[in-house]
């Protein structure tokens, strides 16, 4: 056996040991939050994060050497934004008919989603850059990125808080939409789409496929229209 | 499998060329995904050809989340520092953008009559 230390210095610099870590606690989560009976607490994206963060505080990890191995799962993030056209075909039909309401849906769930986080936020005294991170965390990470740059943000602030919006989105959209009664798969996907992104239509294609459906509609349109609100907001208001 | 792997790169390649090249506020898999899109109207057999695709890796769309996710170790002092202000902007930004998209989707539906679902 070689020095201990010396092998680990090599695995923890090769991309093959994060890329692992990450696939297994994302395996280990699912079987969590299957366990827990699928309980909107228990979101596997959330319970994956705190695991591997457990881990890289264990081993002193920093950040940018774990995403040197994850990243090749990031990368996939692209890709599968492009396949959202498939399933988006496939209820074309439906996506025709309810173009009026998804419009209208789209531009107040847009403007309510950067103007209620803005507001919030500088209410309770947040200020500065770390406020200017906030205006397009309802967007698909890859935009919100974009924008953030844009508007005098830090980019990968805003990627946590991305990731967090779109993990709470999970959480509450399922029983918030129940109490209500709302039983429109249409109107509750494409809500949650556009407010939670990818990790809402995640969830949306867990509970039905017409949500899930829509939730990719309503986070794609809502990645071109926050591209396009947030600049003017945030030059509106500071 | 491998075919249409490529073909959602090769989407998503033309949509990172438009947005960087014309520097567009749209990011490109954004492009990509509108531009696979508009194929699909006048390719249907490819649609049905790249369904098993699509569906494998859009079942799978939380775990690509992971990665940016953990950036939160890297950003504690922040949350240290405003994360209950931060937490009360998300959660209530977040439930509100819901209730303000159902909400306008099924007053439009009710007002335009297309209100059912078949």
């Amino acid at each position: 056996m070689n020095d201990p230390f010396e092998l680990w210095s090599y695995l923890a610099q090769e991309p093959l040991l994060w890329l692992t870590v990450t696939l297994v606690a994302y395996v280990a989560a699912d079987r969590i939050a299957e366990a827990a009976h699928r309980h909107p607490l228990a979101n596997p994206v959330l319970i994956a994060i705190v695991l591997i963060a457990v881990v890289l505080g264990l081993s002193g990890t920093p950040y940018p050497t774990y995403f040197e191995g994850a990243q090749f799962v990031h990368f996939m993030l692209g890709p599968a934004t492009v396949a959202l056209a498939v399933p988006l075909h496939a209820n074309l039909g439906r996506v025709k008919r309810t173009l009026l309401p998804m419009m209208v849906a789209l531009v107040a769930g847009s403007l309510t989603a950067i103007l209620s986080a803005l507001g919030i936020a500088w209410a309770m005294g947040v200020r500065g850059e770390t406020l200017l991170s906030l205006a397009p965390k309802s967007a698909t990470a890859p935009v919100a990125l974009g924008v953030s740059e844009a508007v005098g943000g830090e980019p990968t602030l805003t990627a946590v808080l991305v990731i967090l919006t779109g993990i709470t989105g999970a959480i509450v959209a399922t029983p918030m939409l129940n109490a209500l009664r709302i039983t429109d798969w249409r109107a509750r996907g494409f809500a949650v789409g556009l407010a939670a992104h990818g990790i809402g239509t995640a969830h949306a294609f867990r509970v039905n496929s017409t949500a899930g459906a829509f939730s990719g509609i309503g986070m794609g349109l809502n990645a071109i229209l926050t591209a396009l609100l947030a600049p003017l907001v945030v030059g509106l208001l500071f | 499998m491998i075919r249409n792997i490529a073909i959602l790169l090769a989407f998503q390649l033309a949509g990172e060329t438009l947005a960087r090249g014309f520097g567009l506020a749209v990011p490109g898999p954004v492009i990509g995904l509108g531009g696979l899109f508009a194929a699909l109207l006048f390719l249907p057999k490819l649609a049905e050809a790249m369904r098993p695709t699509a569906e494998g890796l859009l079942a799978h769309l939380s775990l690509l989340f992971v990665p940016a996710g953990v950036g939160v170790t890297a950003h504690l002092a922040t949350f240290a520092e405003n994360g209950l202000a931060l937490a009360t902007a998300l959660v209530g930004s977040t439930v509100l953008a819901i209730l303000a998209g159902v909400g306008a989707f099924r007053l439009t539906a009710r007002l335009t009559g297309g209100d059912v679902d078949e």
